[in-house]
């Protein structure tokens, strides 16, 4: 049988792969250009018996999907910049309390209302560092529609895997561009639902390091009662200020995504014509794809140019990045902000090459000549 | 015989956080008698607090217990009942934390009329700081941030409550501890958004500036201006000059409860399909 096909904006296909992967509650509050989102989770929610609710402001949408979440609902909400800026004092929660959850930013420009309408990358480093105190961050970064449907899922498997909320991140263009996808099949992608509890409801500890670096999270409504809250806590999950008990769970909530393991599990990356590359262009998202066809015109052109594109962001592809450094001559990195992910490019690359960036922030997208141009500058 | 509070609390969690005199511990004893009356299965029971002194309420209870960010536990509580509709789900906080930086959650949770209640110790201050000012700190009482006496209007919690859409409003105060646990149980046993507002004492950091000489003082206080919302019937406005209502105030069982309503909307649309 041939499989479903349709041509769909990115914003439908990311409901879309959350309801794949079994998501039951959305929490959200409108907001250009990620409104489609909520719209399509409106319709599609109830037909599988989920949960949808418009809350009066991006704080209440992001705390609705936390208490979901502790029931086990495998919960989404979706905005864009502004709307993360209010969220993030709960993301931190979320952080602190372990609680697994999905969060869409289809980026504008910014800061403030910035262009709602134009497209943007400039929430990179909000996505790594918005929210206050030391955590730990995983961001997924699709630059096509079929990609948001699969990223949109992975973000799930990753959110319970890891029981933190996980963000995932494109523009306007490609949250408002039609493309056609295909739809997987049931089964067809793996999915991964939270690891269940398996003591008893008196042996119960929500942060019991010594079941792994992520403990088991009961659900509230089940046989297993416990505490809850954003107080620096002990593994049974009650305030402490002993500085022990404090230190080690704040380590061990960053280990479980930047230990070696994780890193291998989570990163993902796409190498296009890198083998041989004497420039290698560091690109995310839809500028990624411009990035890619300048590669194909440079070489045509015999400059030996590659693409190393990160499809996860966070945690930040440092490995491939110092090896690519010490291969290329240079590494050119553009984005639709000021300069955000080559400061991260560049404290990897310990000097190995050269790192130029090539910056667009007027609500247009880069387009493959300026890549080009900039790459010629440079060789 | 004494009652049976233990067994309520979670075994080492005592002793409180709470000052001497402080009302919260009163108001966390008539929530353990209401969940004992509605004889509520403690698994399938979420208590949701916000932060400050008031919120630091459910970590002493063997429940499902959420204690969230400040002024959200409204919206948290939201999450889980639409989740999970069948756990009985309340929410208890200070004035501070549910009408000033938890007000627009909690007028929304009112108009959406989704069951669940919400205990709301109203101590005119924010204790857990210090005594800064509430938006219920009446004018001209001394708090550390109005100290030439508070130049705001106050918020009237019941009737926020009320004109935001709650369908069981009532209230009570600390001096009145047999009212506490009758009203939230019957919060509880409501169908739809209720609001029990509960004034109680903040001696150590309301009482003191305010010259307020003892605790007793305090709560002499309390119960020389609560009138029940019935004997006020018969009251002039002269007579409750100064004076507050207590009691049921508002009443509703018409209007639709959310989580039922999005029950009966996926059903349409689960049969329409
Ligand atoms: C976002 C945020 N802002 C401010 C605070 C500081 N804060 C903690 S408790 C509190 C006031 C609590 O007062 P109230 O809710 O009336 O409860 P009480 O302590 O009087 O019981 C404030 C302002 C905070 N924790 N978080
Ligand atoms: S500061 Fe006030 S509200 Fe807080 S515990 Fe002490 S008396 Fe109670």
């Amino acid at each position: 049988m041939a499989k479903k096909t349709a041509l769909v904006q990115g914003n439908q296909a990311c409901a879309a792969g959350a309801i794949y992967a079994g998501c039951t509650f959305f929490g959200g509050y409108p907001i250009t250009p990620s409104t489609e989102v909520a719209e399509e989770m409106s319709e599609l929610l109830p037909t599988v018996g989920g949960k949808f609710i418009q809350m009066e402001d991006e704080i209440g949408a992001m705390a609705s999907v936390i208490g979901a979440s502790l029931t086990g609902a495998k919960a989404l909400t979706a905005t864009s910049g502004p709307g993360v800026s209010l969220k993030q004092e709960l993301i931190g929660y979320a952080c602190i309390a372990e609680t697994p959850c999905v969060i869409i930013n289809v980026m504008r420009g910014g800061p403030s209302t910035g262009m709602p309408t134009g497209p943007g990358q400039s929430d990179v480093m909000q996505a790594r560092w918005g929210t206050h105190g030391d955590h730990a961050a995983i961001a997924l970064v699709p630059e096509s529609i079929q990609e948001i449907f699969t990223e949109t899922v992975r973000a799930f498997n990753l959110a319970e895997k890891y029981r933190m909320p996980v963000q995932v991140l494109f523009d306007e263009i490609v949250g408002h561009m039609r493309e056609r996808i295909v739809y997987p099949e049931p089964g067809e992608l793996e999915l991964i639902d939270r690891d269940p509890v398996t003591v008893s409801p008196e042996d119960y500890k929500p942060y019991d390091s010594t079941k792994g670096l992520v403990p088991p999270l009961a659900s509230f409504g089940s046989e297993y009662k416990y505490h809850v809250t954003g107080l620096n806590k002990a593994d049974d999950g009650f305030p402490t200020t002993k500085a022990s008990l404090v230190d080690a769970e704040e380590r061990r909530q960053i280990d479980k995504v930047e230990c070696p393991e994780a890193r291998a599990d989570i990163e993902s990356n796409e190498e296009f014509m890198t083998e041989d590359a004497e420039v290698i262009l560091w690109a995310y998202g839809s500028s990624a794809r411009s990035a890619r066809y300048a590669v194909n015109e440079l070489r045509k052109e015999g400059i030996k140019a590659g693409l190393f594109r990160p499809i996860t962001l966070w945690p930040f592809p440092e490995k491939r990045t110092a090896e690519l450094a010490n291969q290329a001559k240079a590494i050119i990195v553009p984005e639709m902000n000021l300069g955000q992910m080559i400061h991260e490019v560049e404290r990897v690359a310990l000097g190995n090459c050269a790192i130029e960036g090539v910056f667009r922030v007027d609500g247009d997208p880069l387009n493959p000549g300026q890549i080009i141009d900039k790459v010629k500058e440079v060789i | 015989m004494a009652y049976d509070y233990e067994k309520s609390i979670r075994p080492g969690k005592l002793p409180h956080i709470w000052c001497p005199g402080c009302g919260h511990g009163i108001v966390m004893k008539g929530l353990i008698r209401a969940m004992d009356t509605c004889e509520l299965d403690r698994n399938n029971t979420a208590i949701v607090s916000g932060i400050g002194c008031a919120s630091r309420l459910p970590g002493y209870l063997d429940a499902c217990t959420l204690h969230t960010a400040h002024g959200r536990a409204a919206a948290f509580a939201t999450g889980v009942k639409m989740a999970k509709p069948e756990m009985t789900v309340i929410c208890c906080g200070g004035d501070g934390d549910g009408t000033a930086i938890g007000g627009n959650h909690f007028i929304h949770a009112c108009r959406r009329n989704i069951n669940m209640t919400y205990v709301i110790m109203n101590n005119f201050i924010y204790g857990m700081t210090g005594g800064q000012f509430s938006p219920c700190t009446p004018t001209g009482m001394k708090a550390s941030t109005t100290p030439y006496g508070n130049p705001d209007p106050v918020f009237d919690i019941s009737k926020l409550a009320i004109g935001a859409g709650a369908t069981f409003v009532a209230r009570t105060t600390a001096a009145h501890p047999r009212e506490i646990d009758k009203l939230i149980a019957q919060g509880i046993k409501h169908n739809g958004m209720s609001i029990i507002e509960v004034l109680d004492d903040c001696p150590t950091s309301y009482g003191r500036r305010n010259k307020f000489r003892s605790v007793v003082d305090m709560m002499k206080r309390l119960k020389k201006d609560a009138v029940p919302a019935k004997a006020a019937a018969k009251m002039t406005p002269e007579q409750l000059e100064g004076k507050f209502l207590t009691g049921v105030l508002y009443h509703d069982n018409e209007k639709a409860e959310y989580t039922e309503q999005y029950a009966a909307l996926i059903k349409r649309v689960q049969e329409g399909a």
